[in-house]
């Protein structure tokens, strides 16, 4: 067991090297114990959405009371209406709640039923209420707060969520009764084409962090390898030197472990306080799953010893000093052509996938990382063979590309982290704005026109003109057209087969309706036949159910609900057709339109109280107050807003999170550069000196510096964009979809730049201390 | 230096006249102190007697007869004998210069200064061999090199003096 | 009373680290293409008294001139730039740039004072056949001997023909043969090209290379030129 021993010994120098080896050991373990921490977080995700998913569907509605019909008025039961708003780009969700009986059903996390004019509150949402921040919601949720929501009943802390009481909710005004909460149906898998884009980010964030600890585990090598030629000269053989370094190496490493530990624990009390695309989670969501946590205590202390050993196998710790090998060995590169190429024949034969056929994910995201870790192979080849044809240059360039030429195994290292992270992030965001883009092109709505869609099912007498006018009066809004809606139908049986046939009914007054249509003169009681103009066909289909001085169905559920009462009402025969004129925002509106004198609202079964409204977007919060407004109409009222850009920015957050992902790793590997450059100019401390002594300027040596990290970032910087460019075209292509944007990985070169000036100007410092004639002393 | 075993070992390359021998012992080994012929007449009677050499024959081309020698097989084996013998090292044990210091301490005088001057003259020689070494062939490096690494001996002595000067002081006091 | 037509002089220089004095007024001087040794025991304050002499740094008291100028009324930029152009430096070992080849780093003292590379390397090319030493101009420092090395450091620190060179027991790291082939080498080159050399040393027979010598003790010299 002489290698166990050797091993043991190793351990021993890392632990008691004195103050410099206990500085390598906790830069090592630091370094490690980062990415451990990034890993355990990586690995907690899964249980994380397991149990916001379960949270959120113990406060789903029962199956059972989903039921055909719904379910009976009872004791328990409760009627309760989506009440979501939004606020200053944040979703606050809610329902408004009656109890039926003396025992309510009460959902999750709430311990008694909000009477009228009360709410339970999520702990964000009271907070946000008590801040002048949220002033403006507290006028649409004017409820006094009478109990906080319990961690068991939120998805994540920073939810904004509540439970409003009502004594005016009814199933006619939008109520739905509900028996019981808890939904345990299943919920959707992930879609094939979302599978693979996870599984993409995993590899994109993750992969850096691989490599960082890599880098980590080299940290004071050169001082090692010093101290292992020591020990060459008292009689250890060849083979025991590389025990003892692997057992220095896993010491280091398994304090990472531990120090990956500690970070994992401490962050995870303060991840409730951060938000990530308006999402956080409880300290106990991240709970890392068993075998990937498993694995990284396991592989992390494995690798690192691996590491060691194949960093040792270039590098003959002789008796009389450290003999590099590195200079002579020539990268080849066929092999490393292969793996990238691998992955593109794995993508290429996969073929295209489309949105909704299942397909197997996996040879996508296999060909994927193929082409990403494929890159980074071919990372040290490409730098060596760039660094050799460079030449000439001032003084400062030459100490540089010397220096790459002499040794570019360390800084190709380091940056390969950066070609994976930015490669990964530039196929992902390309992916992302291809998507993202033809959602856009498929709703295609115009937020030129109107922004806000609003319904309510509180139908009143005067509902529409109240609307209109309580909006018209709203801070910010330029124009409002509010109608009653329903559709109607002609009534009596039709032939199997063929459609019923309906038409819509708008009830304004005289104003609104002759913003809709050509319509003249108009008096209270007047009825209209409001034509499409160009469209014969759909005249002709109105006018099957507009029959002039007929009867006309106006309950719209008559035909599929046996149990419906049927309301009919005659269309004056004396109803004039016109044809329908733009509205204020553009649109074309037909069906049958009628003054509030000729249809009495309040008659009709199903309808919707409807207002478009458009605003002056430069009117501060004009979203909030439009809202407010709609909250103050009808607290059940929906407001959606039109534009594209709740869904643009989810799009937007994914990319905003990515970016964010990929600058993080950056500065990581940042990190990691910084450390090798410091440790480097200690190495040459006395050669700064000799240099300073022939009175070279500290720019030389500075800019001397930027270089050496400058060069091999631009070389990553452009395989990874070559590279990134490149994935995500294929994998758009694959995903049938076409290129839109070409030029996102700008921010990311940006961030490179960024990276090369960070890291060059917190090694100055360091540099101008060395360069300090100190170092020419002897004595 | 035995001149006597020097003159046998210049004559083992063949026979030579007395004139020769003193020009071959000059130019290979007497840069500082060239040898009278009377010396070398007294020497090679001597080596006569002893039957170390024999004479090869009598020139008078006009001038005084000049005697050519020859070695003797006695005279290879004496040569060889003296070759192998190592030189008994120098104790140095006699110093001129550590009487002086003593001397100047009992005395109550400085012998730092002493010191100081003896270590410039040293210096000065040394120079003065180092200029000739640069200028001479590679047997005046050699010997010139001897001398300096005396010189470098002495000179670290007086080093090592002066830094002890002090206990020295103590020690030789009455 | 400062020697006549000296190129380079000190008046009382102090200089302490911590709590200990390097130098405790020394005065030094020498003359356009003089050679000078400086001696003492290690720890004498030799190297600090070179430091001061080039500029490199500052002393606590005392003058230091160079061509009629005070060297600390200078800034650091401008005592760089007198590095550059008026002075070499060569040292005991770790000096030449090791992913430098020996040509380049020959050639970077030139370069550093704006001499165009084809140029800087030429006039590299020459003085390292004058110190015998030009098939090692495609080496890098770590693939020649330490003699080797030392030559091609002389080379460097001759190449830009400054006014002074200062060395800083520039065989101290070599064998006694090397070492005086270097210091050979040195004083020769030195002499033909006029060019002053402050030689800081304990060995003697490094220091019987120079026209004459200077004693530091305790951080006081004694200079026989220079009557305090």
């Amino acid at each position: 067991m002489t290698w166990l021993r050797d091993l043991g010994l190793g351990i021993r120098f890392a632990a008691a090297g004195g103050r410099e080896g206990w500085a390598r050991t906790a830069l090592t373990a630091v370094g490690v114990g980062l990415g451990v921490a990034m890993l355990l977080v990586a690995s907690s995700v899964p249980h994380l959405l397991e149990q916001r998913s379960l949270r959120d569907q113990a406060r789903e509605e029962a199956a059972v009371s989903r039921t055909e019909g719904g379910v009976p008025k009872s004791e328990t039961t409760v009627l309760r209406a989506g009440a979501a708003t939004v606020y200053r780009g944040r979703e606050v969700e809610g329902f408004l709640m009656r109890a039926e009986g003396s025992r309510p059903a009460l959902p999750p996390g709430v311990t008694a039923f909000p009477a009228p004019g009360e709410m339970a509150a999520s702990p964000a949402l009271r907070d946000l209420l008590a801040s002048p921040e949220g002033g403006l919601l507290k006028e649409r949720l004017p409820y006094g707060i009478t109990a906080t929501i319990a961690d068991e009943g939120l998805r994540s802390p920073g939810e904004l969520y509540f439970y409003a009481g009502s004594d005016s909710l009814t199933p006619a005004t939008g109520g739905h009764r509900l028996a019981a909460y808890g939904d345990d149906t299943p919920g959707t898998p992930l879609t094939p084409v979302l599978v693979v884009l996870v599984i993409l980010i995993c590899v994109v964030l993750l992969a850096p962090v691989a490599i960082f600890i890599a880098t980590a585990v080299r940290f004071g090598g050169d001082r090692r390898d010093r101290r292992l030629a020591a020990l060459r000269l008292i009689g250890t053989d060849i083979r025991t030197t590389r025990r003892i370094a692997a057992g220095e190496a896993l010491f280091g490493s398994l304090l990472g472990l531990l120090a990956g530990l500690v970070f994992f624990l401490v962050g995870r009390r303060f991840v409730g306080h951060i938000e990530v695309w308006n999402h956080s989670a409880f300290p106990s969501d991240l709970t890392p799953a068993a075998w990937p946590a498993a694995l990284i205590a396991v592989a992390v202390p494995l690798s690192a010893v691996l590491v060691t050993l194949v960093a040792m196998r270039s590098v003959t710790a002789e008796p009389l000093g450290v003999v590099r090998g590195s200079g002579i060995r020539r990268r080849r590169l066929w092999w490393r052509v292969l793996v990238p190429a691998l992955g593109l024949a794995v993508l290429g034969l996969t073929g295209r996938v489309d949105e909704f056929t299942p397909v197997d994910p996996y040879p996508i995201a296999v060909g994927a990382v193929l082409v990403l870790f494929g890159l980074a192979l071919l990372l040290p080849w490409l730098v060596e063979a760039c660094v050799n044809l460079l030449r000439g240059g001032p003084p400062s360039w030459q100490l540089a590309v010397r220096r790459l030429q002499l040794d570019s195994g360390a800084a190709s290292r380091a940056v390969s982290g950066i070609a994976v992270a930015v490669a990964g992030a530039v196929a992902l965001q390309m992916l992302f704005a291809a998507m993202g883009d033809e959602f856009k092109q498929i709703t295609g709505q115009d937020p030129a026109r109107a922004q806000f869609h609003t319904y309510s099912e509180t139908v009143g007498g005067d509902a529409a003109t109240r609307t209109i006018e309580a909006f018209r009066s709203t801070e910010g809004v330029e124009r409002v057209i509010g109608t009653v809606e329903t559709y109607v139908t002609r009534p009596g049986k039709v032939e199997e087969g063929e459609i019923t046939p309906t038409t819509s009914l708008s009830i304004g007054d005289c104003a609104t309706l002759k913003e809709l249509a050509e319509i003249g003169s108009c008096e209270e009681g007047d009825a209209f036949v409001v034509h499409p103009r160009n469209n014969k066909r759909m005249s002709d289909w109105m006018d099957e159910t507009a029959r002039k001085g007929k009867e006309i169905e106006l309950n719209p559920t008559i035909d599929s609900n046996p149990g419906a009462r049927s309301v009919r009402w005659t269309l004056p025969a004396d109803a004039r057709t016109v044809t329908a004129a733009p509205d204020p925002l553009g649109e074309e509106h037909w069906g049958i339109m009628a003054t509030v004198g000729a249809v009495d609202p309040r008659t009709l079964p199903a309808a919707r109280t409807v207002a478009q409204i458009k605003v002056d977007e430069d009117v501060k919060d004009v979203a909030e107050h439009v809202r407010n407004t709609a909250a103050r109409i009808d607290p059940a009222m929906r407001v959606a807003a039109l534009t594209s850009v709740t869904r643009d920015r989810q799009y937007e957050s994914v990319q905003t999170g990515l970016r964010f992902g990929a600058v993080a790793t950056l500065m990581l590997i940042a990190a990691s550069m910084l450390i090798s450059q410091m440790e480097q100019l200690r190495e040459r401390r006395r050669l700064l000196s000799v240099l300073v002594a022939f009175g070279t300027r500290r720019v030389t040596l500075g800019w001397s510096v930027l270089w050496q990290t400058a060069v091999p970032v631009v070389i990553s910087l452009l395989i990874a964009t070559a590279g990134g460019l490149g994935l995500g075209a294929v994998m758009t292509w694959m995903l049938a979809k076409t290129v839109t944007r070409w030029w996102l990985f700008l921010p990311l070169a940006g961030a490179g730049g960024a990276l090369v000036v960070a890291v060059t100007l917190l090694s100055l410092p360091l540099l101008w201390r060395l360069m300090r004639p100190d170092g020419l002393r002897t004595e | 230096m035995s001149i006597g075993h020097t003159l046998l070992g210049l004559l083992e390359s063949g026979p030579r006249h007395g004139y020769d021998l003193k020009r071959a012992f000059d130019e290979k080994f007497g840069h500082d102190r060239p040898l009278h012929y009377g010396q070398v007449y007294a020497t090679m009677s001597r080596l006569l007697k002893n039957g170390l050499v024999e004479v090869d024959g009598v020139e008078t081309d006009g001038g005084p007869e000049r005697k050519r020698y020859a070695i003797t097989d006695a005279g290879i084996t004496d040569v060889a004998a003296w070759l192998a013998q190592p030189e008994k090292p120098e104790p140095y044990l006699q110093s001129t210069l550590y009487t002086k210091v003593v001397l100047a301490l009992l005395t109550g005088r400085d012998a730092a200064d002493l010191l100081d001057a003896q270590r410039s003259e040293h210096l000065r020689l040394m120079r003065i061999l180092t200029d000739r070494k640069r200028q001479g062939d590679l047997a005046d490096q050699l010997i010139c090199d001897h001398a300096l690494f005396h010189l470098e001996a002495d000179l670290r002595w007086l080093e090592l003096t002066s830094a002890r000067l002090g206990r020295l002081a103590e020690v030789v006091a009455p | 009373m400062t020697p006549a037509g000296s190129l380079l002089e000190a008046h009382d220089l102090r200089k302490t680290y911590g709590p200990t004095p390097a130098l405790d007024g020394a005065s030094f001087s020498v003359h356009p293409g003089e050679v000078v040794a400086v001696m003492g025991p290690s720890g004498s304050g030799k190297s600090t008294l070179l430091h001061c002499l080039a500029g490199i740094i500052t002393p606590d008291s005392g003058t230091v001139t160079y061509g009629g100028r005070e060297l600390s009324a200078m800034s650091d930029a401008e005592r760089s730039a007198l590095r550059r152009s008026d002075f070499g430096f060569v040292f005991q070992f770790g000096q030449l740039v090791p992913e430098l080849t020996c040509v380049e780093n020959v050639a970077l003292p030139l370069r550093l004072n704006g001499v165009k590379r084809k140029q800087a390397e030429r006039t590299a090319l020459e003085w390292m056949e004058r110190l015998e030493v030009e098939d090692l101009a495609a080496q890098r420092p770590g693939e020649v001997s330490g003699g080797q090395g030392q030559r091609v450091a002389v080379a460097r620190a001759l190449a830009p023909s400054p006014k002074v060179v200062f060395a800083d027991e520039p065989t101290g790291a070599l064998d006694s043969l090397n070492g005086e082939r270097v210091m050979e080498l040195l004083t020769e080159s030195a002499r033909t090209a006029g060019t002053a050399v402050v030689l800081v040393t304990h060995e003697a027979r490094v220091a019987a290379y120079a026209d004459r010598d200077v004693v530091v003790r305790d951080g006081r010299s004694r200079d026989p030129e220079y009557a305090v």
